[in-house]
């Protein structure tokens, strides 16, 4: 597999700096005109446990990871043990001088389980008992090793800053890891200095800056001959953005015109609420308007206060994860049953119960589209990738409003946290569709009935609050004005205005904003999938091409109401069916399956918490049309 | 336009309470009370829980969101938030508030919401006939109870101040004067007002009966019945809370107060406080547009349909280059 970019690698103790140094990294390379992909990886744990983060860098647009670390910058032991073999020969590995002597099996913060593995490679390599051990094996499979001083460098730093205490700068180890890496990376030093100034606050970017410059002037000395490949700036002249899948949301749901947010504190949600609260009051091309984020009790609160937002005229939303999602069942049989037009993100992560709660999974499409009692009709959309997050929270609401029915949207906890770098968002023709939506005005002289029987099951909306329009809502089977029914013909009547709402999303909604097609439309080999995996398919895709291999790919963005018909048409007559999925069943080709009885011959599956890398998507693929692979292969890289 | 009780009525709907149900009483105090308020009833939102009581907002014609088993005060959250002209009041049973909703109950205490809240008091679950519900007495067996209670009972009152409601109150379904007032002045307080109202259920509970509150069992001389409830506000009990610095003091008359039960069981205001914010005023000290434009009033598009929002703030936060 051939790739034209780097991969960067920073780890360490979780609380120790990794995201920020993380970000200063992006930012920097976004500054030289590169395309950046970012992966975060994090324990359920504040600080301590071990915690990483890769950026992928390149000239043109890169959607995923790859397995292959160009150079890792570890703060601790932990990180070299951990990540060492994912590097390069000719990639490097920069290291803490103080840590050489660290007994590897010794580590504190490492499970049982993996000592296991671990003793079990030393053993098998011939490998010694210290860090200095696994790293002459490294070096002798051609890694470079660059040991750096942390602490020799902080009491320097420490000495210019008049700071006796090193403990009080120990933080500032990120700062020095990202000075050595861009120094061996030949990259321009003022970029990256940008890039601090950026990230920190005032008061502290000057200190880091002259950590950076002490690093990256100690690696230029120290390192005479480092790597062999540079980090090169290159020449843009569009105006891009570096995002997060939570921040995509968020701005997404402000352009949707989302005005009440409610949320339970959940991984990996919250970070998208927060966001939005600190961006509370929102400019307009109008007067000022705010989004208030309400931090709810339980998310059996979050969801029926954003409920109640909506019946009141606003447009509402509330964020959860599976944990939350299943708290929230039973408001959402309440909405279906009075047609309340809400919006629900659900990021997936790692499940059952509390699962993986800060990794990565797709096991929830199966109770998405089945949550909540009895029978009633939802959208569920899926996004494939971080601009599609933003674009689809936007959307939400529309099909939420018109169709007068809650929509799901699905994302997972690669997207919440990957980040990747994009040209300015246009979102300059962004309609608000606000369905039928009743006015005081409308209403007078008439009377109104929230429920009214219509040809289209749509009953014109108008908000609680609207004069000529006293209405009545109950989670009982109603009549068209709302009060309680048990009257078997109006229950049918009822069902069925409900219901037929589905055929209408099924009918209205263009089958290109339904699913994405890749690759080649005429192969015989077609992969099905939703949500994360998109990147590294289509990366592999192009891969694949360059040998000869033909594939097309059929990304799914509505799962509820599946388009049936586009996907039968779209799957029929093909040789191979190949099922990509972050999840152990294989849900959507179950759920295709199902709806239109075409069957998937081969699946793809990862349910490690961890997302898949081009690397491992292109090798799967591969073995598949090379006619080398069973019908289930299940995937397992990453740490 | 003056408006009446019979303005509130809902002719179409039959209301299908037993006969003698508390929950006829309370359905007068609340159209009676919105009538003499002259509320508009399309300003009027009446959210209920499950059970009979849930039942409420299909008997008076103001808006009704009739919702799930213990979430009425979410539900109305929600409501309050987006639109805060509305006038919102929560009504709910005993077991709805303090059983399957008690989160909510002690959470909204939190963030002093501008609503009423009119607990339904009847000590059992209804419409599933009959079991002990959480402000049942321990050791007692109402009659389709298969055992006597082994559950100490919740006390709505106190549970109430000590969660930051700042109206707490109580009244009773058979004395429909002294409850209309009573929910009058839990509309006109500014901030989250609490009314538990004693509430017979002829059906179910054969301890706490009409006739026990009115006191048939403790006649005196003159062969007139004692009633077990008495006034607060007749016996010169002040709850007002006037000065943070007797707040507590003030509080915990109340407490004092609402450990009362038996043959002598305290009606009326326990606690009021009025200075202090509504969730609506903190909301409004960050945003200070909320009162005029608030979620539900304001414009998402121009003409067009064009969403009005500017993101560059978000964006400009966001370049790399």
């Amino acid at each position: 597999m051939v790739t034209d970019s780097i991969n960067w690698m920073a780890g360490g103790a979780q609380g120790s700096g990794v995201d920020t140094a993380a970000n200063i990294f992006g930012r920097a390379c976004g500054y030289g005109g590169l395309y950046v992909f970012g992966r975060r990886e994090y324990h359920s744990n504040i600080k301590g446990l071990h915690s990483y983060f890769h950026l992928r860098m390149a000239k043109k647009e890169i959607l995923a990871n790859v397995n292959d670390v160009n150079l890792l910058a570890a703060f601790d032991a932990e990180t070299v043990v951990r990540h060492l073999s994912e590097v390069v020969p000719e990639g490097g590995v920069i290291v803490d001088t103080q840590e050489m002597e660290t007994k590897v099996l010794a580590i504190p913060t490492f499970p049982p389980e993996y000592k296991m593995e671990l003793q079990k490679f030393l053993k098998d390599n011939g490998i010694g008992e210290t860090l200095k051990d696994m790293l002459d094996f490294a070096q002798s499979k051609k890694v470079k090793v660059f040991p750096v001083p942390y602490r020799g460098l902080l009491s320097k730093i420490g000495k210019t800053l008049n700071i006796a205490q090193i403990s009080k700068i120990t933080r500032m180890i990120n700062v020095l890891t990202i000075g050595v890496s861009f120094a061996l990376l030949k990259y321009d030093k003022s970029l990256v200095e940008k890039a601090v100034k950026a990230t920190f606050p005032e008061k502290i970017a000057p200190m880091n800056i002259i950590a950076l410059s002490e690093a990256y002037d100690y690696a230029v000395r120290t390192f005479k001959n480092s790597l062999s490949f540079k980090l090169e700036k290159t020449d843009v002249n569009e105006e891009r953005i570096f995002l997060t899948g939570n921040q995509a949301v968020a701005m997404g749901k402000v352009l949707g015109g989302c005005r009440v947010q409610t949320y339970y504190p959940i991984t990996p949600a919250a970070d998208e609420s927060e966001y939005l609260e600190a961006h509370e009051i929102l400019k307009t091309r109008d007067e000022d308007e705010a989004i208030i984020v309400i931090q709810t009790e339980d998310e059996i609160a979050a969801v029926n206060s954003a409920s109640g937002a909506c019946l009141a005229g606003a447009r509402a939303a509330t964020s959860t994860s599976g944990p939350g999602f299943s708290l929230m069942a039973e408001g959402l049989s309440w909405a279906g049953n009075c047609e309340v037009p809400l919006v629900i993100t659900y990021y997936q992560r790692g499940a059952p119960a509390t699962g993986l709660p800060t990794r990565h999974g797709q096991a929830d499409l199966r109770f998405a589209i089945h949550t909540g009692h009895g029978e009633f009709p939802r959208i569920i959309l899926a996004s494939g990738d971080i601009k599609e997050c933003f674009y689809d929270a936007a959307k939400a609401f529309n099909l939420a409003e018109k169709y007068q029915m809650p929509v799901i949207h699905l994302i997972d906890k690669a997207m919440a946290n990957c980040s990747q770098t994009y040209p300015v968002f246009d979102y300059s023709g962004f309609k608000i569709d606000r369905g039928d939506l009743l006015t005081e005005k409308d209403l007078e002289g008439k009377e109104y009935k929230r429920f009214q029987f219509t040809e289209s099951g749509i009953s014109p909306r108008a908000p609680l609050g609207t004069k000529n329009a006293v209405q009545w809502y109950t989670g009982d089977e109603h009549n068209e004005t709302g009060h309680i029914s048990e009257e078997p013909l109006n229950r049918i009547l009822m069902m069925e205005k409900r219901m037929k709402k589905l055929a209408l999303v099924e009918k209205e909604v263009p089958t290109e904003e339904k699913m994405n097609f890749y690759g080649d439309k005429d192969s015989e080999n077609m992969v099905i999938s939703w949500g994360s995996p998109k990147g590294a398919i289509i990366e592999s895709i192009d891969l694949l091409r360059d040998e000869g291999l033909s594939l097309g790919f059929l990304q799914m963005r509505m799962l509820h109401p599946l388009p049936v018909e586009a996907v039968s048409r779209r799957l029929a007559g093909r040789k191979r069916i190949i099922d990509v999925e972050d999840n152990y069943t294989g849900q959507l080709g179950g759920v295709i399956r199902e709806k239109t009885g075409i069957s998937p011959n081969y699946y793809i599956l990862k349910y490690t918490g961890r997302p898949t890398s081009t690397t491992e998507m292109y090798n799967a693929l591969k073995a598949i049309l090379t006619g080398k692979a069973s019908e289930r292969q299940v995937l397992m890289f990453g740490n | 336009m003056e408006t009446k009780q019979s303005d509130y009525r809902v002719p179409d709907v039959y209301a299908d309470w037993c006969p003698g149900c508390g929950d006829f009483g309370i359905m007068n105090a609340l159209q009676m009370a919105f009538a003499e308020l002259n509320l508009e009833p399309h300003r009027v939102v009446m959210v209920s829980g499950i059970g009979c009581s849930g039942k409420e907002p299909h008997n008076v014609k103001v808006n009704g969101v009739h919702t799930l088993h213990g979430r009425a005060l979410p539900f109305a959250m929600g409501i309050k938030v987006a639109n805060p002209k509305l006038e919102v009041l929560v009504i709910g049973g005993d077991g709805d508030g303090l059983g399957i909703g008690a989160g909510h109950f002690v959470n909204v205490g939190r963030r002093n919401l501008n609503l009423t809240y009119i607990i339904h008091n009847n000590g059992v679950y209804g419409l599933t006939k009959g079991q002990a519900s959480p402000t049942l007495k321990r050791d007692l067996k109402t009659k389709s109870l298969p055992k006597p209670n082994i559950n100490e009972a919740v006390n709505p009152i106190a549970l109430a101040i000590i969660s930051g409601y700042t109206f707490v109150a109580r009244s009773y379904a058979y004395d429909v004067k002294h409850l209309k007032d009573t929910i009058k002045q839990g509309i006109q307080h500014r901030g989250l007002a609490f009314i538990d109202c004693l509430q017979p259920c002829p059906t179910y509970n054969d301890i706490n009966t009409k006739d026990w509150y009115s006191g048939e069992d403790r006649k005196d001389a003159q062969g007139k019945p004692q009633s077990r409830l008495y006034k607060l506000e007749e016996t010169g009990f002040d709850p007002e809370v006037r000065d943070w610095k007797e707040d507590w003091q003030k509080k915990a008359a109340a407490l004092e107060k609402a450990q009362e039960w038996g043959d002598r069981i305290p009606i009326g205001i326990f606690y009021k406080k009025d200075y202090e914010t509504t969730y609506g005023d903190r909301i409004a000290g960050r945003i200070p547009f909320y009162p005029t434009r608030p979620p539900a009033k304001q414009k998402l598009n121009d003409e067009k349909g064009i969403s009005l929002v500017d993101l560059s703030e978000f964006l400009d936060d966001l370049k790399t280059s």
